[in-house]
């Protein structure tokens, strides 16, 4: 974990002495609320539908115990008694006062917390493989490469008034499990040739209005070149992306209108000039970062309780088979805690339960925590000796829900419940379905399925990389959703294809219903996932199931 | 041809609690739906919200929202109006549980 140093602390308590004057100008009347928006913007303060929302920044998912407990104290003290975890990792405050929200800063600051730049024309929250020092398909730890790119973004003063946001995400494991492609750029650190370990820099990716998957920019850059090369196509972006209109400003739009090859070629040209600034100062900054995510002191010893409780517990067993996720050190295991609850709220977690969460890690789980972009939060170090302890601990806190990677976990934006820009409601549609599903007694027949939904076209719930995607939109007035088809988050993302009309409200669980049940009728076997059986088939015989009336007709 | 005039209500957000709140007649703010004034002319909806915009120490983003009178008083027609008039659907928060509260403390 980074801990911060004396400038980090001093530039956090100093950020935090001006908001909080800021707070007192605007309540006071000497500041417009033109004037007051861009500050409490950079400051993660949003106002949204019934109440302010504040965004605290979880730098590339990490957590210690000590910052899940601020997150539960800010959660009890100044909210209702919980969060919202979000898909890029950070957690959302959904009732603050403004008043309350200066010292919400000054708590966080206490742990090396803020909420500076998780909103506004800036480079956000830098995000990671959630796995990240615990998965054992990585060539390394992706967090020394997010924090180094981290405190160069923060405050950068050639990035804090762009044409629009800009999102990066790094990840070094065989498999992408941050969607590298979904980003504006992204750092895949890889091996050449020769052995040496460099970047892969990805560009143009996003989602939203116009989705795009990320493309490559550089195939190899060496370790020493990431920064200035990131900061060179930065800037070009920021110079040459379109501000006539906020929906084209992305840098997806920029790469798909000037044509990667030229793109590539300003870039470099910036990179002439850029390069030079760069002394190696960011490199004596990278090897002191890699020493704060030293690998934790594993430790070797029999797995006795864990084989025992294995076989003579069922629920133990099948949680087990579900949450876990094989880990690099021998005897060691990577939980993953759903927050998915059927019929709760995607990504919701009270103060108790968090809480609960800080003490397990504490306990069991070498300080670590960390959230994941699928809104479930991460054990990464527990040796395997200690499940059962930890099992029985997040059942106390009725965390214990086992269904990771199936239809229940699903991501979910807040919608039309919380969000100023929604257009339909996301959350009750998630807990409908997961609620269905746990009825049928059918998700774990099912398989590995993935819906993402999103209340709006903005895409925060990622529904065109959904295997199953459903889009909540206004149509005339009354609440309608699109489902997209054969998205995929991974390595081989694709962007889902619209199935066909959209449902109303109460039409939509049927409708999945419907869509799953054909494909039990389809596939193979069991083996065969839902996505497989997709790319197998193809769009029109999982709409002969969606659209049955159609069919009739036709027929 | 302009589109006819539908009836509104100007809302807003309170700038210290950030919930929705109603512009009354007589120049103040509510958080119940059924005291704001309801607006049936364009011309003078026009002028309320110049009056309800100059109290920017108390409010943000004031704007007029359809309305229209329903059995029990004044109602929304949009389905978004209606969620900032109740609050959120996963819980029972914002006005849905303060107004209950409320009640409580009448009773």
């Amino acid at each position: 974990m980074y801990h911060y140093n004396d400038f980090d602390k001093a530039f956090l308590a100093e950020r935090n002495r001006q908001f909080r004057a800021q707070v007192e100008r605007r309540v006071a009347g000497n500041l417009t609320e033109e004037e007051f928006r861009p500050l409490r913007l950079m400051n993660g303060l949003y106002l949204q539908l019934h109440a302010y929302m504040l965004r605290v920044a979880i730098p590339y998912g990490s957590l210690s115990s000590a910052q899940m407990d601020t997150l539960a104290l800010l959660a009890e003290k100044w909210d209702k008694g919980y969060g919202h975890f979000t898909t890029r990792q950070n957690i959302q405050y959904n009732w603050p006062k403004l008043t309350d929200v200066p010292d919400m800063l000054d708590a966080l600051g206490k742990v090396g917390m803020h909420a500076i730049q998780t909103s506004g024309n800036t480079i956000r929250n830098v995000t990671a493989d959630h796995f990240a020092g615990a998965a054992a398909d990585e060539l390394e730890d992706p967090r020394p490469v997010a924090e180094l790119i981290r405190q160069w973004s923060t405050d950068h003063p050639e990035f804090q008034f762009m044409g629009r946001k800009f999102k990066i995400a790094v990840s070094a494991g065989a498999q992408d499990r941050a969607v590298l492609k979904a980003h504006d750029l992204a750092v895949r650190i890889v091996k050449n040739d020769a052995g040496e370990i460099g970047y892969q820099i990805l560009v143009g990716g996003g989602l939203g209005r116009t989705p795009m998957v990320g493309k490559v920019l550089n195939d190899f850059l060496p370790r020493e070149d990431l920064l200035p090369y990131i900061e060179s196509t930065v800037s070009v972006w920021n110079q040459i992306g379109r501000r006539d209109n906020k929906y084209k400003a992305r840098i997806k739009i920029t790469v798909h209108e000037t044509g990667l090859e030229e793109f590539r070629a300003k870039v470099e040209e910036r990179y002439a000039t850029v390069r030079p600034t760069f002394s190696g100062v960011d490199q004596d900054l990278f090897e002191d970062i890699k020493a704060h995510f030293a690998p934790p002191a594993f430790r070797n010893a029999p797995t006795v309780e864990f084989d025992s409780a294995y076989d003579a517990n069922p629920l133990f067993r099948s949680w087990v088979d579900t949450n876990l996720t094989t880990h690099r050190a021998p005897g060691y295991s990577i939980v993953t805690v759903s927050l998915k609850k059927h019929g709760e709220t995607p990504g919701d977690a009270t103060a108790d339960q968090m809480r609960a969460l800080a003490q397990i890690a504490r306990d069991y789980g070498h300080d670590e925590l960390r959230i994941s972009h699928e809104q479930n939060v991460i054990l990464p170090h527990v040796h395997k000796s200690d499940l059962p302890a930890v099992y029985a601990a997040l059942r106390e806190a009725d965390l214990h829900t086992a269904n990771i990677g199936l239809i229940s976990d699903i991501i979910a934006c807040p919608g039309m419940d919380y969000c100023a820009l929604a257009t339909a409601r996301a959350i009750p549609v998630a807990q409908q379905i997961a609620t269905r599903f746990d009825e049928l007694k059918l998700e774990h027949d099912i398989g590995h399925l993935q819906i993402k939904i999103s209340g709006c076209i903005n895409a925060c719930g990622h529904h065109h990389v959904g295997h199953i995607g459903i889009l909540g939109l206004d149509r005339a007035g009354v609440e309608n959703y699109q489902i997209t088809l054969g998205g995929d988050a991974t390595w081989n993302a694709e962007i889902g294809q619209r199935a066909g009309p959209g449902f109303a409200y109460d039409e939509i669980v049927p409708a999945i219903e419907r869509l799953v049940n054909g494909y039990l009728d389809l596939r193979e076997g069991p083996e065969e996932t839902f996505l497989e059986a997709y790319r197998r088939l193809g769009l029109a015989p999982f709409k002969a199931h969606l659209y049955p009336e159609t069919q009739a007709n036709a027929a | 041809m302009p589109r006819a005039f539908t009836p509104k209500v100007i809302t807003a957000n309170a700038l210290i609690e950030g919930d929705v709140i109603y512009f009354t007649k007589d120049d103040t703010w509510t958080r119940d739906l059924a005291c704001a004034e309801y607006l049936t002319d364009e011309a003078h909806a026009q002028v309320r919200l110049l009056d309800a915009e100059q109290q920017v120490d108390l409010v943000v983003g004031a704007y007029l929202a359809d309305t229209t009178e329903g059995e029990n008083g004044l109602e929304p027609t949009h389905f978004r109006e209606e969620f900032r008039r109740t609050g959120p659907s996963n819980y029972f928060h914002g006005k849905q549980a303060d107004s209950k509260q409320q009640d409580g403390q009448a009773a």
